[in-house]
């Protein structure tokens, strides 16, 4: 049987990917390409920016408009982009690292500005192309390359940041719950302003051994047994969400989209003319 | 007879003039002295124009803007000095592999550092050809009026579009502050080059194919149908990333040879009563003002001295200073740092010819007494 989603949708020339077995990101590729697909837009019309990391090499695989940056300014580079032809509908594709590391500038800024582009982070709490070291959401207290008695920082929360920054769709999925991933991109694409989608991912190579988490599948079942949707969580006790995690929508709002209030400021002088 | 535009005008706001008359339509940047007008007036003349301006959140993401807006088909710009200048190599890099065309301003201030904001320096010339890591082509130019600043504005954008390559103007807190009367040529009379593009409805496009003739592969706007791949890591002609060490190879002496196998069109000088001279000023940008009244200095009394002034600084001349070098029996390069042209001039002239430099990196413009005195000297 062939698989339409991935005949129409990828380069398959380019395939297999190049991320390790057990790797969380292929999936969250996938959901993104099939959240495309399902609502149907021109590929032409479509252009997928990433940093360099891990998560960053997937737009290599996706037959889109793709742009590999440098590492933390794919959403500067987007924003040229988008600036530039706002008619595209412009996706960026990032690591913990990558945006809320070397590139936290570029992403709480781009929040802000509350421009049109739809940001997902495949976050595996870790620098996987590099080895395995400590990154920004590694949760204090485990281990990287890096951190070999403990990570002393603080991690942080990504949708906290991005929201108290001015994006107007913040979401948050795992590679586990699949489906959820092409429903807030969806929402995400749809969403005219800045929308930041957390893509909880797994790196059983770096992550997952340096912390003694198993093996891919167990994992994969950290994710389904820890990760609380938002919706049920209130109604919960607190003991039953300690320790756990929150998915699911956390913030919808609209406010005025960057490019279309620079189109304004240009649409005034032409009738001034 | 035509109403000429004639403006008294400051070298900032001849930049933008001349960066609206090459097409720009895309300036991103960072507020920074003293380059900060040019970033001013784009914001104010392009969404007249149904252009665009952003002001980014760094230095940084205003080179890396500009190199997306590019990428979608619109003529772009940004502008910086020392310390912005330094913090936009990355990405400079990345334009240069990924054959992006863009203009970088910079307007050279004192350094090292935070250095002298307020004051001029002519101090970034080998960081402009060495400082993103990397072999790589570069095309840097350097006006010594506002006239000229108008001018080469425009050549820079050119340049950008027909070899697809970032190009660097280097001017200097002087030249971009000083007011000076101007005629803007008008729009016809200006040469204008676009970026080549691939023709509609191809099977396939390869964007970093180079087809018989051309000296920069035809570039395609994301957008317009062709969905290819950009990348800062070693690619072939498809754009996709390889690891072969031949096509490693093959592209970077790809991209140098858009230099060398056009170095006639990237050579661009002015030579000031040089015909009988033995000894040779070489200098450029604004220094090269007080080199030329130092000539008319020597020359009032009766020393037989000229000025070599290259407006393309990078690539370096080189043909034109070794036959320099044999033709005067002394070269004083004049510069407002503490010895970088200098040092290429020395590697093609050396043997030729005694080299002098006359420097000083203290904000303060060299006076023409202080070049007369080295002529002096050498003489």
């Amino acid at each position: 049987m062939t698989n339409t989603l991935i005949e129409n949708n990828f380069r398959t020339n380019r395939l297999p990917h190049i991320w390790c077995s057990g790797c969380g990101h292929g999936i969250i590729m996938r959901a993104i390409t099939k959240a495309v697909d399902e609502l149907g837009y021109n590929k032409d019309d479509v252009c997928v920016v990433s940093g360099i990391g891990c998560s960053s090499r997937a737009p290599g695989y996706m037959d889109f408009n793709t742009f590999h940056t440098l590492h933390g300014r794919a959403l500067a580079y987007a924003t040229g982009v988008k600036m530039a032809k706002p008619e595209l509908k412009v996706i960026v594709v990032t690591g913990d690292g990558d945006c809320a590391a070397i590139g936290g500038n570029h992403l709480i800024h781009s929040a802000r500005r509350n421009i049109d582009i739809t940001t997902i982070v495949f976050n595996n709490n870790i620098y996987g192309m590099t080895g395995g070291q400590y990154s920004p959401t590694t949760p204090t207290g485990d281990k990287g390359t890096t951190a070999p008695f403990g990570n002393i920082d603080k991690n942080f929360d990504l949708c906290k940041l991005v929201q108290g920054a001015g994006a107007t769709y913040v979401a948050r999925s795992t590679a586990y719950h699949v489906n959820m991933i092409t429903q807030q991109v969806k929402t995400g694409l749809e969403n005219k302003g800045f929308s930041f989608i957390e893509a909880v991912s797994i790196c059983p190579t770096y992550y997952g051994r340096k912390n003694k988490k198993g093996d891919a599948v167990s994992m994969m079942n950290y994710l389904k047994t820890n990760a609380v949707n938002v919706k049920a969580a209130d109604k919960l006790p607190k003991e039953k969400i300690q320790g756990k995690f929150l998915i699911g929508e956390f913030y919808k709002s609209q406010e005025p989209e960057y490019t279309e209030e620079y189109q304004k400021i240009i649409d005034s002088f032409q009738k001034e003319r | 007879m035509k109403n000429k535009k004639i403006k008294l005008m400051q070298g900032n706001e001849a930049c933008v003039e001349g960066a609206l008359a090459a097409g720009m339509k895309f300036f991103a940047g960072y507020p920074i002295t003293p380059s900060t007008e040019i970033a001013e007036i784009s914001s104010l003349r392009l969404p007249r124009i149904g252009g665009k301006f952003i002001q980014m959140e760094d230095e940084i993401a205003g080179m890396a803007a500009v190199i997306g807006g590019s990428l979608a088909g619109l003529k772009s710009m940004t502008a910086t000095s020392g310390p912005g200048f330094s913090l936009k190599q990355e990405n400079l890099g990345y334009a240069v592999l990924a054959e992006v065309p863009c203009v970088v301003v910079n307007v050279q201030r004192g350094g090292p550092s935070t250095g002298l904001p307020t004051m001029p320096a002519q101090g970034d010339i080998m960081q402009a050809k060495w400082g993103t890591h990397g072999d790589h082509p570069v095309i840097a130019l350097s006006p010594s009026s506002v006239r000229e600043t108008f001018d080469l504005t425009v050549k820079a954008f050119n340049y950008a579009e027909k070899y697809r390559m970032p190009v660097i103007l280097l001017t200097d807190e002087v030249i971009g502050h000083m007011r000076e009367k101007i005629e803007i040529p008008d729009p016809d009379e200006i040469e204008i080059i676009d970026r080549l593009k691939p023709e509609k409805g191809l099977d396939e496009y390869k964007p970093y194919e180079i087809k018989e003739g051309q000296v920069a592969p035809e570039m395609a706007a994301y957008g317009e149908g062709y969905r290819f791949h950009v990348t800062g890591l070693i690619h072939d002609e498809t754009g996709f990333p390889s690891n072969d060490s031949k096509v490693a190879g093959d592209l970077v002496n790809r991209l140098m040879k858009k230099i060398d196998d056009n170095i006639d069109d990237l050579t661009l000088y002015e030579e000031y009563k040089l015909d009988d001279a033995d000894i040779a000023v070489i200098s450029y940008g604004i220094t090269a003002r007080s080199a030329k009244s130092a000539v008319d200095m020597a020359r009032a009394e009766g020393l037989k001295v000229g000025l070599f002034r290259p407006m393309i600084i990078w690539p370096f001349p080189e043909k034109q200073i070794a036959q320099l070098g044999k033709r005067v029996k002394n070269i004083i390069t004049a510069e407002m740092n503490l010895g970088q042209y200098v040092l290429e001039v020395e590697r093609v002239a050396n043997k030729y010819t005694n080299i002098t430099k006359c420097g000083k990196a203290n904000g303060e413009l060299i006076t023409p007494d202080e070049i007369l005195a080295k002529i002096k000297e050498v003489q």
